[in-house]
């Protein structure tokens, strides 16, 4: 059985309900998130990314509908919402302004620490998420601000982390960061969704990003859900992200392009070794 | 002539500790030259700490150099006297649309630059239309530039600077908040000021297909700079690139991978469509 982890049903949110200002930021969303999943959540500025990510930790309250966590109705009065929000970590966009200790260690340990766990425990846990987020021991006890662009990010990561969140949503977190810098975060992350099998979920800005690392696609266009599909049916269908201010991976371009002028390929690829192979294939079996 | 004379450039960035002595010292910049003529469209890539954004501070005049020096329009820009001058000639854009953006109106935050310079009110409003004319945002004059988009945010950002009658731009990441559509509108506008305008365009990015757009790039690492040339020249160095911590556009890398195995494909493709005119011509080959 798949257990469904996060169920929005009939979601909708307003902001300024009742004032000159009121304005729908989600508009009836229906959403089912299964345990283990790796989701990529695209969409314009103000198409209700940020506003929907919120709703899963229970940050923003929906003015309409119900959102289940684990099956239990996060607005059951009884529900504790202080749980799930250690439950669903949310690692916000430019996490790296929300440092503010002495020393990394200390910063990642603050979380846990908040918990209520004793000393000890929440050192282990913080040592831990340390190690996941692939920073090295000898920065343990450097200053947060010390650090470059790429490692700042990770200990904020790793602070989310240090709580042990059953869904880790990640809001632009390769913003700004060079190349290598993205790939080296997005490389850990996808480790991470590997090994301890936790649910990602990663707001992006990049359609190659998310086309190289999750499997399926959810899109929001003026607060709806306008598209919910695999990473590859998602694309096929460039046309209309377009409309929708987004695109499709530079590589989905070239091959559609190259079908258009009547070479046989299949259109479908979306990394550049999709591409590659595709390419070879079809090369191959003309020579 | 030059626009912009960068001349053994050094820059230190220094740490007191509370006593005023010296604790650390961190060379951002060693040793840089470089001259952009006027009228060029400059790409300056490099990782993270690379001295790009120290670099951008020193043309208008935001940091002064340690050693060397830096000439903007023929002015020098450690000369505390040109400081105005240079500040209007070569304008800068920012990351965060949020934090560039003051008026309530739109034409008034357009409007606020020349204002400030004590341009006479009629040429204000002149300049103001122009500008926002040339960036593509004069329907939005009267809105409120909060409920504008990230890239509509960002080319009112321009259009700002443009009111100044800049002969240069510095724009510093200015795509890295925006979606893809923001990204293009933002790179499109930056483009035409370039080509019609004839404004000298120095764009820091970590986005490697708008490197491609340049006239020329220059990589930076560790202070240095460690290559410069057309788009071309530099992206058919996939290795070394990425040896910086840097990238190709996908197009790129798909064309340098289909090589390894045996294509013959051409050297420094591009964009989509020279990829496509390459492939035909091995199938005709063939």
């Amino acid at each position: 059985m798949i257990l469904l982890q996060i169920v929005f049903d009939k979601v909708n949110y307003i902001y300024g309900l009742g004032t000159a200002f009121e304005k729908a930021a989600l508009k009836n969303i229906d959403l089912s998130i299964s345990k283990g999943e790796f989701i990529g959540l695209i969409g314009h500025t103000g198409s209700g990314k940020s506003t929907l990510i919120q709703h899963m930790n229970g940050l923003y309250k929906a003015t309409e509908g119900h959102i289940y966590f684990n099956g239990e109705d996060i607005y059951d009065p009884k529900y504790n919402l202080r749980t799930l929000r250690h439950k669903v970590g949310l690692v916000f966009q430019y996490p790296e302004h929300q440092l503010f200790e002495t020393t990394v260690f200390k910063d990642v340990l603050f979380g846990p620490l908040n918990l209520g766990m004793d000393k000890i425990q929440a050192e282990i846990r913080a040592y831990e998420a340390i190690k996941m987020v692939g920073l090295g021991e000898e920065l343990l006890d450097a200053s947060p601000f010390e650090l470059s662009g790429g490692q700042k990010r990770r200990v904020a990561i790793a602070g989310i982390l240090a709580m042990k969140p059953e869904v880790l949503i990640l809001d632009e977190p390769t913003a700004g960061l060079d190349p290598r810098g993205r790939d080296e975060i997005l490389d850990q992350i996808a480790k991470l969704h590997k090994e301890s099998n936790i649910t990602v979920i990663l707001v992006s800005h990049s359609m190659e990003d998310v086309a190289n690392y999750v499997d399926r696609i959810l899109v929001m266009n003026h607060g709806e859900l306008a598209m919910d599909y695999s990473t590859k049916d998602t694309f096929a269908r460039y046309k209309e992200l377009e409309k929708m201010n987004l695109a499709a991976p530079q590589v989905t371009y070239v091959m559609n392009a190259l079908n258009e002028i009547g070479f046989d390929v299949s259109t479908d690829a979306t990394t550049v070794a999709e591409a590659k192979k595709e390419i070879l294939r079809k090369i191959g079996s003309v020579k | 002539m030059d626009m912009i004379k960068v001349d053994n450039l050094s820059f230190e960035y220094i740490r007191r500790d509370e006593n005023g002595d010296v604790e650390s010292v961190h060379k951002a910049i060693d040793n840089v030259s470089f001259q952009v003529k006027k009228g060029d469209f400059v790409a300056i890539l490099g990782a993270n700490g690379s001295g790009k954004s120290t670099m951008a501070k020193h043309i208008n005049a935001i940091l002064y150099p340690t050693s060397g020096s830096v000439w903007v329009n023929g002015l020098n820009t450690a000369d505390d006297e040109n400081l105005w001058n240079i500040r209007q000639s070569a304008g800068m854009v920012f990351q965060n649309p949020d934090n560039q953006i003051i008026a309530t109106v739109v034409e008034e935050d357009v409007g606020f630059g020349p204002e400030n310079l004590g341009v006479p009110t009629d040429e204000i409003w002149e300049r103001v239309e122009k500008s926002l004319k040339a960036v593509g945002m004069l329907e939005y004059r009267h809105q409120s530039p909060n409920k504008l988009s990230g890239g509509q945010k960002q080319r009112v950002a321009i259009a700002g600077i443009m009111a100044m009658k800049p002969q240069c731009i510095v724009l510093d990441e200015p795509t890295a908040m925006l979606d893809p559509n923001g990204r293009k509108e933002v790179i499109s506008t930056v483009k035409e000021l370039n080509k019609k305008e004839k404004v000298t365009v120095l764009l820091i990015t970590h986005h490697m297909d708008e490197a491609v757009l340049a006239d020329k790039i220059i990589v930076m690492n560790k202070g240095h700079i460690v290559m410069q040339g057309t788009p071309k020249e530099i992206f058919t160095k996939v290795d070394e690139l990425k040896s910086y911590r840097l990238d190709v556009p996908q197009v790129t890398e798909l064309a340098y991978e289909l090589k390894k195995a045996g294509l013959p494909l051409d050297d420094g493709i591009l964009t989509v469509d020279e990829f496509v005119l390459s492939l035909k011509k091995i199938q005709h080959k063939d």
